[in-house]
């Protein structure tokens, strides 16, 4: 098969709008005789919901949270990005786009990434006008900040809650629309499976989590917003309930999964502290505006941190890359950590820290304004480890965080199933090998607001023309029926270990070979491990209770079997990739300084793999740079 | 670490529930309240029982999911947190710890801790939010919005939804969700054309929810994780007076 993109005809810079002008339309009259499914609630599912349903479509919006509110976008801190430059200091369009390709270590798609460029100056107003109450200058005008791997100020945030402040501009929007009857919330359901009839997604299997009951919805398309998988590592930034379900689903019924092992390693976490751990808390990237990373120049130096002369401090970022110094982007900014904790520098109880300190900040600027840029920041540091870092530095780390990887889509956000679509961070499409800090609530927003609801009359404008699907199709009933088996299959094992026990062995693998630094012998090893705790799984597992009331130990259950395959096709990925690029680095592939080092004529595309009877099969879309020259990513 | 839980459990909605007592050994302080919960959970699948269903999704006291009643307090001994931000370095050796799910009538329980709020959903849909369509907004800086106004309709905007501000009131008011979501958006130009529609109906719907009205005892803003000011009741009250005024 060959994956075709469906990347516009024409210049760069008009791609986006010839899309638009010979894209299908659908009249008002006939939108609200098409049911489009939407999974997820987050900014890219709220938004598309919300939007779709404005445009006259009948939507239904599941999620398995209590509320829409909760989905994880909340939990973004920092910012969003976006070409204004309203401070003046030559940011663009083109620089935007640049600086995100660059970013990704040119493995993503230019068509898209300009386009998410393109789009982000409108999403600001869009958002301004729905009650965001972003910083404010004392003149009115909106504040910006910097992220890691510009030189431009081009982030708006709303303190460290800019997610939640998205979010819930998304929500209260979502709720407008089911205010007027155009959108049907489901809270507490999760998708369990994907319908497709005769090639087409044409539903869904959902079980009430309040009741256990099976559900069964059909929809004329269906769009997955379901979010990233990095519990696959189980400690992560993620919220705990966060899975690959939905899309790992979606794969096994014929969708490519993309770049699967291109997972985001977050620099400024807060550190592991005991086993027993569920979470890895993120401090916001926007941290490293002001604050200084370092490690002691001395091993083992058990001294506190104030203890610690100048002279005697290694501020690595800044030696490395002094350039872009502690902005550096958050693939270089993690290895670099790794490296030195690896070296025996690392500080904390479980030396597995780094400082991330303010003194020189506020020294420089007060404390008053400290306060004001990261005071709840600082405030939520303090309620965790209850250390006041306004006195000492922070301790930080880093964390699993976001999946650059997910469903293959084309340019339309279409995958490789026919109707099914997959926006935000469960799709693979902008970000390539690394995503820069305050693009990801930036990507869902504009998958979600401005381009699903662009290209999904392109399909549906055809599916008018067909017969709706209905939930009596024999199709319905055999998924059904085949997720019934896999719940009771669990339901009897009846072992004698739990789900966190297996997932904590998931993690320790996923953790060791497949994150910051990866190299062939440790992969294969994992590869066969994994196979091991999978079969241990199915064998060996308890999880009480029953199917048809609340559970949370079989909604854990069947997460994890999902993730534990999800895992096998994630150190495949970076297996079969023998070259360093943006967080993939292989060991074997590195310059003789330690940076990555990308092989163009090899690997210059998307590794997009299909499922085949429990094993994938490589498919290739070959990236072409007619635009820009990929160039070696230097941050020095 | 040794402690002695005292947890409410409740089969479903309609069953009746009682507390039942766990002896949990081997916690350690830095462990959080959910990840001693958790612990304990995998010692009662070990012994083939149903474990506890409680509430959480980020544990990083943001999404507002989770929340629960301990030792008489919403999310616990210490002010202005979430339960998920609670550790157990907040209790002492031997405690025992009661744990009990929100109380409120707009609030049933489902099972065990989980609580349906709904309620609060049903609160956002009438008029939280700004009318405007996808596509038709102006220039971003072309609406002004001064620091101070930015910065206080942000306090309000910080809510996280989990009701803990019902839960300790005596009278289960939900005023300060309501009046936190109404000064957000009133209080900017953006929100201004549909201010009064807005402040009538969610107050109106808090009504029809079952919550109960508010005596200004000031519980709520001790237990808000936010610490969202009791000062913002205030101002719906007069936001209402004013909009009733001007829908005479």
């Amino acid at each position: 098969m060959v994956l075709y993109a469906k990347i516009p005809n024409g210049p760069l810079e008009n791609k986006w709008r010839n899309y638009q002008i010979t894209s299908q339309l659908i009249n008002p009259a006939n939108k609200k005789k098409l049911n489009v499914i939407v999974v997820g609630s987050g900014l890219a599912g709220a938004g598309a919901a919300a939007t779709l349903a404005e445009l006259g479509y009948d939507v239904k919006c599941f999620c398995y949270q209590d509320s829409a509110r909760r989905a994880h976008s909340v939990a973004a801190q920092g910012g969003i990005n976006a070409a204004k430059n309203y401070q003046h200091d030559g940011d663009s369009v083109w620089r935007m786009f640049y600086d995100t390709l660059k970013g990704g270590d040119f493995r993503s798609r230019e068509a898209n990434v300009y386009r998410l460029a393109e789009l982000s100056a409108p999403l600001i107003d869009h958002y301004v006008q729905q009650g965001v109450p972003f910083a404010r200058e004392y003149g009115g005008v909106l504040v910006n900040r910097s992220f890691g791997g510009v030189h431009v100020q081009r982030t708006f945030y709303a303190r460290g809650q800019t997610g939640q402040q998205l979010l819930l501009a998304a929500y209260s929007q979502l709720y407008k629309m089911k205010r007027a009857k155009k959108v049907q919330m489901f809270p507490r359901h999760e998708m369990l499976d994907l319908v497709v009839i005769e090639g087409k997604a044409k539903g869904i299997v959902v079980r009430d989590l309040t009741t256990g009951e099976l559900k069964r919805f059909a929809a004329d398309a269906v769009v997955l917003a379901t979010g990233g998988y990095s519990r696959v590592f189980r400690l992560s930034t993620l919220a705990i309930g966060c899975n690959g379900s939905a899309i790992w689903k979606a794969h096994k019924r014929g969708a490519f999964f993309a770049a699967p092992s291109f997972t985001q390693i977050h620099p400024t976490a807060l550190p592991q502290t005991s086993e027993a751990q569920s979470k890895l808390t993120l401090m916001s990237e926007s941290l490293r505006n002001d604050g200084r990373i370092w490690v002691p120049k001395k091993k083992d130096d058990d001294r506190n941190a104030n203890a610690i002369p100048e002279e005697e401090r290694d501020y690595y970022l800044e030696r490395r890359y002094p350039s872009f110094g502690n902005l550096a982007p958050r693939d270089i900014a993690s290895r670099a950590a790794k490296e030195r904790i690896d070296a025996g520098y690392g500080v904390g109880r479980l030396k597995n820290a780094v400082y991330l300190d303010f003194k020189h900040a506020i020294e420089r600027f007060g404390i008053e304004i400290i306060k004001d840029r990261y005071g709840n920041l600082f405030k939520m540091y303090k309620k965790i480890t209850g250390v006041d870092a306004y006195e000492e530095p922070m301790q930080i780390s880093p964390a699993a965080h976001f999946s650059m990887g997910g469903l293959w889509v084309d340019y339309e956000l279409m995958t490789t199933i026919p109707g099914l679509y997959a926006i935000g961070e469960c799709n693979f499409s902008d970000h390539g090998a690394n995503r820069l800090g305050a693009n990801s609530l930036l990507q869902a927003s504009i998958d979600g607001y401005f381009v699903l609801p662009n290209t999904i009359n392109n399909y549906l404008a055809n599916a008018l023309k067909e017969d709706h699907p209905t939930t009596e199709h024999p199709e319905f009933e055999k998924v059904e029926k085949e997720v019934a088996a896999q719940i009771n299959k669990l339901l009897f094992i009846k072992g004698d270990k739990t789900v966190d026990h297996f997932h904590r062995e998931l993690g320790k693998v996923m953790w060791q070979e497949c994150t910051m630094s990866r190299n062939k012998e440790g992969l294969e090893k994992a590869i066969s491990q994994i196979q091991k705790i999978k079969d241990a799984f199915w064998k060996e597992v308890n999880v009480t209770g029953g199917h048809h009331e609340m559970n949370t130990e079989l909604e854990k259950a069947l997460r994890l079997a999902d993730f534990i395959e999800l895992g096998l096709l994630m150190c495949t990925d970076a297996l079969e990739r023998e070259e360093s690029c943006g967080a993939h680095f292989r060991e074997e592939h590195q310059t003789s300084d330690g940076e990555a080092l990308r092989h163009d004529e090899k690997y210059s595309y998307v590794s997009a793999w299909e499922y085949h009877n429990g094993n994938f099969k490589l498919h290739k879309e070959t990236l072409e740079f007619a635009n820009v020259q990929p160039t070696v990513r230097s941050y020095k | 670490m040794k402690v002695t839980f005292k947890i409410w459990r409740q089969e479903n909605a309609k069953s009746n529930g009682g507390f039942q007592s766990y002896e949990v050994d081997g916690l350690t302080d830095d462990m959080s309240f959910l990840e001693a919960l958790d612990h304990l959970n995998e010692i009662l699948v070990g012994q083939n029982q149903k474990t506890i269903a409680y509430e959480y999704d980020c544990r990083e006291g943001i999404c507002g999911q989770c929340g629960v009643f301990i030792n008489g307090r919403a999310h616990g001994p210490l002010d202005n947190i979430t339960t998920c931000q609670l550790h157990m370095r907040s209790f002492t050796d031997g405690q025992t710890i009661v744990v009990e799910p929100w109380r409120a009538k707009a609030f049933p329980v489902i099972k065990d801790l989980v609580v349906d709020r709904s309620a609060l959903d049903n609160i956002m849909e009438q008029g939280g939010y700004i009318s405007a369509k996808t596509g038709t907004a102006p220039e971003a800086n072309a609406i002004l919005v001064g620091k101070d106004v930015a910065d206080k309709a942000m306090d309000a905007a910080a809510c996280i939804g989990c009701g803990a501000c019902v839960a300790s009131c005596k009278n289960a008011s939900a005023a300060l969700f309501t009046a936190a979501k109404i000064n957000h958006m009133n209080s900017l130009p953006q929100g201004k054309q549909e201010a009064h529609r807005r402040v009538l109906e969610m107050s109106r719907q808090m009504e029809l929810e079952g919550f109960g009205s508010c005596t200004f005892t000031g519980a709520c803003e001790v237990e808000c994780p936010e610490g969202i000011s009791i000062t913002n009741i205030a101002e719906m009250n007069a936001r209402r007076a004013m909009a009733k005024w001007h829908n005479l």
